[in-house]
């Protein structure tokens, strides 16, 4: 049992709502990421979870046990922080068994359990090292080490990739991933990079101010956005937002096709060669609107074009509250501008 | 491609012509970064010298040497160590300074880095706590030493007032062998460990908060943490006040010219202030030097040590 339920958590710093009642819940085993651009409360929320901030309001349970009231080493978690926190003076070993020496666990055990973790993170020849000795990547399979040797059933970790490199953090991401699911922790990730969110999460949830945006697999919210926030902030690049009259569209940008005898009339401002696809910056009455388009696009800058879209790829949110609109989609009345 | 083999290879030949007159160059340009940098070094190595390093070994000379009625030096070798080892008060002197820093240092630090870790911790009036712990540094010794001769002066005293308030008799604190001693360990301890303090207070704050979060989601106490984490990461901190607080011990001079005279009975002579009467008080300046000669072994050794052994032995972030 280690499933992590928040109900109606709340924390304020003075007047300022870093987590403004926030309800959610981490199913056993199962990855959980908390996504939102900085300062929107991930890393409140997931020290509220450890235990180093005191809730103002609300209930932190896990695996089933109420936990609101409880000291971190009492929630028997662990935690990768996003410093990872490494004793600077001790060695790789030591860091790595530091929690075990703190429960006095046997000197056999704890050599036993440290060659094991060692192999797992891949650091069994950087034992005797300092961590100053370390590359980033290492020391972040150092924080990982330590994370897991107390075999605790939840893990926390706040943004653990964000000082490393683009192709380092490919990387890590699939090894924490893979982790997670050989060794069936609950696991709560907190990230402002989307492509993360995506590729790791069972469940994402999208924060903005304090409260959640959304809350739903990586899938859900990819194609059925609840909200224009989280329509923008899905995605590489993310859903182009277009107003039309009194209408708010969102269509993806692979849903964008530039054919002669599109309906929409459009001037290409810029282009993006990626390789396997091009991203086309174009304008549609003065709003931007970015497209995709397999290959190597031959579009130049300044070119007219024409713009379709299928209609059932259209997302359609309220201009003022900028929820989903859901019917609109789902009967296609309103799906007047099909190629 | 062919531009480019072109334009290297201008360059190639260019460089190959001028290379005599750039080698030439680049020696005369590392002649004049040398006499610049001694240029740039030499105020202070003129000071260093003049008043550091000429001094000493005039006083290792001077130590070897006598000063007879009309002024004139005889060599006389290690007589004037052969009269210090015969010397009681030297003796007296070395062992009070012994025991005067056995007395502060362990005591003023151990002060200094409780008093650090209360006052770095988040709570009302912090501000004011640490200017209140640093006041005893920035008061004028002068005026240090006689607000502590008020409380210690006989019958009048704050000390013996306060013995009254028990119907106790007046203690002469500091005309007492037994007394003196403690008398100016504790008053030296109250105005050292504010200053420590405030170097303990700028380490602590160089520290990680995650750190101690981080220990504390493995379950470490409050006294674990700072046993295993805070401690070993303020040795470089506790290095350097150790260092100053024997350095310390070993200077103290102007409290005894206020408060003590050394006195009674030599009780509370220090080295530093044994040299001073020697060399001021009896006129005989060479057992003077002789004793100014051990005080500057001591402290080179302690140099040595710091530098030599403990530096290699402490993790320097
Ligand atoms: N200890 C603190 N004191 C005051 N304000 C804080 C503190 N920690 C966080 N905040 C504020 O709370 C908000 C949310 O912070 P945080 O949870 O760290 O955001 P995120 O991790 O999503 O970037 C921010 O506006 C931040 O300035
Ligand atoms: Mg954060």
């Amino acid at each position: 049992m280690s499933a992590i339920t928040l109900s109606h958590v709340s924390k304020s710093w003075g007047a300022m709502r870093a987590v403004d009642d926030v309800s959610l819940t981490a199913d056993e085993g199962s990855l959980l990421v908390l996504l939102g651009p900085s300062g929107c409360g991930k890393s409140t929320t997931l020290r509220l979870i450890a235990g180093l901030e005191d809730a103002d309001g609300g209930a932190i349970a896990i695996g089933g046990v109420d936990v609101t009231h409880l000291t971190p080493a009492q929630r028997k978690i662990s935690m990768v922080f996003q410093s990872y926190a490494l004793f600077p003076h001790l060695s790789v070993a030591e860091n790595i068994v530091f929690g075990l020496r703190v429960r006095r666990v046997s000197r056999a055990e704890r050599d036993a359990r440290l060659r094991r973790v060692a192999d797992i993170v891949g650091l069994a020849h950087l034992l005797e090292r300092k961590p100053a000795q370390l590359s980033g990547g290492q020391r972040q399979r150092v924080a990982l080490g330590r994370a897991i040797i107390a075999e605790a059933r939840v893990c926390l970790m706040d943004e653990p990739l964000s000082n490393l490199d683009a192709k380092l953090r490919h990387e890590m991401r699939t090894e924490i991933r893979a982790l997670q699911q050989r060794l069936g922790m609950t696991m709560v990730y907190v990230t402002h990079d989307q492509t993360e969110a995506m590729t790791m999460a069972d469940r994402v949830v999208l924060m903005r101010d304090g409260r959640i945006e959304q809350n739903g697999s990586p899938e859900e919210l990819y194609n059925r956005p609840a909200t224009a926030f989280t329509a923008r902030f899905i995605g590489t690049p993310p859903m182009n937002l277009v107003r039309q009259g009194d209408h708010l569209i969102g269509i993806r940008p692979e849903h964008i096709r530039i054919v002669t005898g599109g309906d929409h009339a459009a001037r290409v401002k810029a282009v993006e060669h990626l390789g396997a696809d091009s991203i086309v910056l174009c304008e549609i009455d003065g709003q931007p609107i970015s497209v995709r388009s397999d290959g190597f696009s031959k579009v130049q800058p300044g070119e007219d074009v024409r713009l379709a879209w299928e209609a059932g790829h259209e997302h359609r949110f309220d201009p003022v509250s900028e929820r989903r609109l859901e019917a609109s989609v789902q009967d296609g009345r309103l799906a007047t501008s099909v190629g | 491609m062919a531009d480019r083999r072109h334009l290297a290879g201008s360059r190639m030949t260019d460089h190959a012509a001028s290379s005599p007159i750039v080698s030439r160059r680049a020696g005369s340009q590392a002649w004049w970064n040398a006499v610049n940098a001694w240029l740039l070094l030499l105020p202070a190595a003129v000071l260093l010298i003049a008043f550091t390093h000429f001094p000493i070994l005039a006083t290792i000379r001077h130590s070897l040497f006598i000063t007879r009625r009309n002024g004139t030096e005889a060599f006389v070798g290690l007589d004037s160590y052969r009269a210090m080892a015969a010397d009681p008060i030297f003796w007296k002197a070395l062992g009070n300074n012994f025991w005067f820093a056995l007395g502060t240092i362990p005591t003023s630090i151990a002060l200094a880095l409780v008093m650090a870790v209360w006052v770095n911790r988040n709570m009302r009036g912090r501000g004011f706590l640490r200017l209140a712990y640093f006041t005893p540094t920035v008061l004028p010794m002068i005026a240090v030493a006689n607000v502590w001769l008020f409380f210690y002066t006989p019958d009048y005293g704050l000390l013996d007032q306060l013995r009254g308030l028990f119907g106790l008799a007046g203690w002469n604190w500091l005309g007492d062998p037994s007394t003196v001693m403690g008398c100016l360990i504790v008053m030296v301890i109250w105005k050292e460990a504010g200053f420590f303090m405030i170097f303990y207070l700028a380490a602590l704050q160089q520290l990680s908060p995650d750190l101690e979060e981080a220990a504390s989601i493995e379950g470490a106490s409050r006294w674990y943490t700072f046993r295993r984490i805070t401690f070993p990461l303020l040795m470089p901190t506790t290095l350097f006040v150790v260092i100053n607080a024997v350095i310390n011990s070993f200077k103290l001079v102007d409290h005894l010219v206020i408060m003590t005279k050394g006195g009674p009975n030599n009780a509370s002579t220090l080295l530093l202030y044994y040299i001073y009467e020697v060399a001021f008080t009896f006129q005989d300046s060479s057992y003077a030097a002789t004793l100014t000669v051990v005080l500057l072994t001591l402290l080179s050794g302690i140099a040595l040590l710091k530098f030599g052994y403990l530096d290699r032995r402490i993790h320097y972030q």
